[in-house]
């Protein structure tokens, strides 16, 4: 039976050395919806993403994937590259990670590598310009540009991705993830540093991402109007626990999760939603 | 047993000259990140340096041992420090906020140019001097073999643990060291709170320089000879020894520094002499492999 | 981005003629104080044994001399033309110039190097000359795939050159293979040689992979010093079969080519037969890097550099792009080593030091790494550069180190200032390499 939920983290911890930077956290992210994981700083947030995507080993703990195919992959037993290729999970980095000397068009071509490279024979049907190679790699600059249209940035394929702006930047890299076809997407704070009208924008393409038969998205954001917007399940972390989780309204009434980002306490965030503001 | 009694005492007399150099490699990585290339020729320079020294004092005639040796340091000292003073605005400097591979190429150029430097300035023979120290003691004699500890022996050890003594206290309690210390963990910091980086960072440099320049002297005392070539291979191994005593840690130079000694001298012994270099190099690599921090060094982790 | 020119403000003109004796007062003393012993006094051993040495107070004197002028020299450039990167030394209308006729360099060089032989069929230096620049122009486009592309940076290429010479001779002198199957052979043993050098430094970075790789380098050479049944050791490798026109030996007898051909025979023959040799081996690395450098293989190598954490993020498997790129480098290495072998009919570990590892590098970093052009026109400078000391050899290499601190200070990106995409949409636009990254292996 397929489950509803495409990933679900069960007991995670992450330990370094003394300090526990995720203690015993257990939520699940629903399949074709989007999930933000929010939190004040230090809370954790990225620690829970390097996991899932394979950049940490977790101290303890599982995360079970669930593909539409009903086929199930634990992601603790995988890592490095391994998550994205076989579990299909996709990422972007809280510090742009483009290939900053290739051009647009070549960052969405190298995100289609492990394609690529079956459809090139490993290589050496490549060599010698076999025509199901040349088929895929038109393929390939296809589903590119289609991601490059999608995001706008079509005119600027050929621009080295160094010198795009810096909202085009994070778009290009949600599009390079996209180019993996991933079955869960994680962003990790898409939305930081862009302004008012780069936030909508952003909005609107991760809508329609979800609108497509395409991927479930997990992401972390500091933009309450873009978790609020967007998410349709919210998941809140202080200190490496979770503190709440819920429906954006949920969350955002919570007294706790006020606490937590005031760095208040609980009864003065109820006196204060009491009081009116 | 006497036979590898001996050999420990010719290891750890090696080691210390290999420890003296891996120090100078251990505190510039720490402080600037780089691998200075050149620094195996600083030791050749300080080698030729006190060798020259000799001649002259000699042919003046000094004969009081003690005074001649007092003097060849302290000028070989000197003038190597100014070696790597020079090396370190010429090559270095400039280049400290420039691509990562180009100080490291710079210093290989550097390396290039200290070592054909010495061959056109000497010419590209070995240079051999008499023993200058001579003598020493019979530890044990046994069935004919016997195992000596000689009075040069002594004095490596000696000034070793003399100026390793003066370099601990300048680097923990001097404000150089304070310097050198908040340089290594943060320079723009450090900057921001009034060090003087740029000097600090000569600073470095200058006193790698003139501990490679004793340890050139001590092997030059040891061995009785000095070539332009030298530098190279005792560099590699100088800087295995550091990393096998994790880079970055002063004592862990030292440490590692007496252990490629002792290993290279064990191996010499008791396998082959021919192959004791690629025994060296491989330590390198099996413990950057293995053991990336060395024995005595900090692990990191990945950020991402 | 162009840096605005600088400004004569009233602080650079305190810099006066005060400020720039001062200066080459103290570089003067300083030149004093590390040349004193070390030019001032020449060592030698004598004619028993004994050490003995000369004075050399001229020479000393006129060094400390020419760096007092040259102090001044240099304060003076940089006070007329700006602190180094900001120094426009060509002007920009030559650079544009340049960028239209860049397109053109290329087909003429090559069409130019076709005809060496045809125009210097008599110089037998000139030929002797293109066939040592040709086999620099293949090792370092061997090598720019390792840290051109991937940014892997290597500091033992010359073990792979060595194992190509090595299996070469052996195989033809022992087993009495024939060139053109010995060639693919000692590819092969090399690229095996590239692949057990990539699998122990994967997870090093920057510095630390270069030192093991210059370790491993210098293993190779001992060893081969070292394995005297196997290898010669010192001695060499002597007596490796010249090559033949596939089987055709180019010899004087009725058997040799020119026989079959009808021709006079001549030594230049051989000459020439090895120059289209170097020349199409050169050409087949040409053409394999830059096919490769359009699948997908070649595009990981890159990215690979550009940023490792993302590409795992995107699925590939670093491990086998370091791997490949290390046995593919390798290869191409092995490739030079074989006609190197055959070339000379004689080789020695004296042929692969260090300094050859490091010549090779100095060629792909002084071309713009990544970039094939600039790799042939880096080998052609450094080694017609070298060629220059015939007779001064003893300042080659001093002045091949000051070479390379110069290049690093003045232009570590290279000869050629931009990478060449791979694929396109609209047009291709050369990216400037301040945006490329370098890779940290």
């Amino acid at each position: 039976m397929k489950s509803d939920c495409i990933l679900a983290v069960d007991r995670l911890s992450m330990r370094f050395g003394g300090i526990v930077a995720v203690n015993d956290l257990s939520f699940a992210a629903e399949r074709r919806k989007i999930t933000a994981l929010i939190g004040p700083n230090g809370a954790g947030k990225t620690t829970v993403f390097n996991c899932i995507t394979g950049f940490y080993k977790p101290s303890s703990g599982t995360m079970r994937l669930t593909h539409d195919t009903g086929r199930e992959i634990q992601l603790e037993r995988l890592n490095d590259f391994r998550i994205s290729k076989q579990a299909k999970v996709a990422r972007t980095f809280q510090n742009i990670r483009l290939f900053p000397g290739m051009t647009a068009l070549e960052n969405l071509m190298v995100a289609q590598h492990n394609a690529l490279m079956r459809a090139s024979g490993l290589t050496f049907l490549g060599l010698i310009g076999a025509p199901s190679w040349r088929a895929a790699e038109k393929r390939a600059i296809e589903l590119a540009t289609l991601w490059l249209d999608r995001i706008g940035l079509r005119d600027r394929a050929d621009d080295a991705a160094g010198n795009l702006p810096y909202g085009d930047q994070r778009r290009l890299e949600i599009a390079r993830a996209m180019c993996t076809e991933p079955a869960l997407l994680c962003l990790d704070e898409p939305a930081a540093g862009l302004n008012a009208r780069e936030s909508a924008s952003l909005s609107e393409l991760l809508l329609s991402i979800r609108a497509g038969q395409g991927p479930s998205i997990l992401l972390i954001e500091h933009d309450m109007s873009v978790v609020m917007e967007i998410s349709d399940h919210v998941v809140v972390m202080d200190y490496g626990v979770k503190i709440a989780e819920g429906s954006p309204q949920d969350v955002r009434d919570d007294p706790k999760v006020i606490a937590a980002y005031l760095g208040a306490d609980e009864e003065e965030a109820i006196a204060l939603m009491e009081s009116g503001t | 047993m006497d036979y590898f009694a001996q050999q420990l005492i010719n290891g750890i007399v090696l080691g210390s000259i290999y420890g003296l150099i891996a120090i100078g490699y251990t505190m510039v990585y720490g402080i600037v990140g780089m691998i200075n290339f050149a620094h195996g020729d600083i030791f050749m320079i300080g080698g030729f340096i006190a060798l020259i020294s000799f001649l002259i004092l000699v042919s003046i005639g000094l004969t009081v041992v003690p005074v001649i040796l007092l003097i060849v340091l302290l000028v070989s000292m000197a003038v190597t420090a100014l070696y790597g003073w020079t090396v370190e605005r010429i090559a270095y400097r400039p280049l400290r906020h420039s691509f990562r591979l180009a100080p490291m190429l710079s210093a290989i150029g550097m390396s290039f140019v200290l070592s054909n430097y010495s061959q056109v300035a000497q010419g590209a023979r070995v240079k051999p001097i008499p023993p200058i120290i001579t003598g020493g003691y019979t530890l044990y004699e046994q069935q004919g073999f016997v195992v000596r500890l000689s009075n040069v022996q002594i004095v490596v050890v000696i000034t070793t643990v003399v100026l390793l003594a003066i370099f601990t206290w300048l680097v923990s309690k001097t404000r150089l060291g304070r310097d050198m210390r908040a340089c290594e963990q943060d320079q723009t910091m450090a900057a921001l709170l009034g060090v003087d980086v740029d000097r600090t960072i000569s600073m470095t440099f200058v006193i790698g320089a003139a501990l490679a320049a004793v340890a050139g002297m001590m092997y030059l005392l040891y061995y009785g000879l000095v070539d332009f070539y030298m530098g190279f291979v005792a560099g590699i191994k100088a800087f295995t020894a550091a990393v096998l005593g994790g880079i970055g840690s002063l004592p862990g130079a030292m440490l590692g520094g007496l252990a490629i000694g002792l290993i290279e001298t064990l191996w010499s012994a008791y396998f082959s002499v021919e192959y004791k270099d690629v025994a060296a190099f491989s330590i390198l690599i099996v413990v950057l492999i293995f053991m990336p921090t060395g024995l005595l060094g900090r692990p990191e982790v990945e950020k991402v | 981005m162009t840096a605005p020119a600088p400004e004569k403000t009233a602080v650079s003109h305190a810099h006066g003629i005060a400020f720039i004796l001062k200066k080459a007062l103290i570089s003067a003393l300083v030149a004093l104080v590390l040349f004193s012993l070390m030019i001032g006094i020449r060592t030698e051993a004598g004619p028993t044994g004994q050490l003995i040495y000369w004075t050399r107070f001229p020479e000393l004197a006129s060094m400390v001399a020419a760096v007092f002028g040259g102090s001044i020299i240099v304060e003076l450039l940089r006070q007329w033309w700006g602190p180094v990167g900001t120094i426009k030394v060509v002007p920009p209308q030559v650079t544009s110039a340049l960028a239209v006729a860049r397109r053109g360099i290329a087909p003429v060089l090559l069409i130019f190097t076709f005809l060496v032989p045809v125009i210097f069929y008599d110089q037998r230096y000139i030929l002797d000359l293109g066939i040592l620049v040709l086999t620099y122009v293949m090792l370092g486009w061997g090598l720019n795939v390792v840290v051109g592309l991937a940014g892997l940076l290597d500091l033992g290429y010359v073990a792979f050159y060595a194992v190509g010479a090595y299996s070469y001779g052996l195989l033809a002198k022992n087993f009495g293979v024939s060139f053109w199957f010995g060639l693919p052979l000692a590819g092969i043993l090399a690229a095996f040689w590239g692949v057990l050098l990539g699998f122990p430094v994967l997870r090093l970075r920057g510095d630390y992979l270069a030192i093991v790789t210059l370790a491993f380098g210098e293993i190779i050479r001992l060893v081969i010093i070292n394995w005297q049944s196997l290898t010669g050791g010192p001695n060499g490798l002597d007596g490796i079969p010249r090559p033949t026109l596939f089987g055709i030996p180019l010899t004087p007898g009725d058997d040799g080519l020119a026989a079959k051909l009808g021709i006079e025979f001549s030594t230049t023959h051989r000459i020439v037969f090895l120059f289209y040799l170097i020349l199409a081996l050169a050409l087949l690395t040409n053409w394999v890097t830059i096919r490769l450098r359009r699948l997908p293989i070649g595009r990981a190598w890159e990215a690979l550099r550009e940023d490792e954490v993302a590409c795992r993020a995107l699925g590939i498997n670093i491990t086998t792009t370091k791997l490949t790129a290390f046995a593919t480098g390798a290869m191409f290495g092995g490739f030079a080593g074989a006609f190197f072998a055959t070339r000379q009919g004689f080789i020695s570990p004296e042929s692969f030091t260090f300094q050859e590892s490091a010549l090779v590098l100095a060629i792909v970093v002084l071309g713009g790494m990544g970039s094939q052009l600039g790799v042939a026109l880096a080998a052609l400078t450094m080694i017609g550069g070298f060629e220059l000391f015939r007779g001064l050899e003893q300042y080659r290499m001093l002045v091949f180190g000051l070479a390379m601190v110069l290049l690093m200070i003045w232009r570590p990106r290279g000869l050629i200032g931009h990478r060449a995409p791979t694929v396109f949409l609209r047009h291709s636009q050369a990216i400037s390499s301040d945006l490329v990254k370098e890779g940290h292996g």
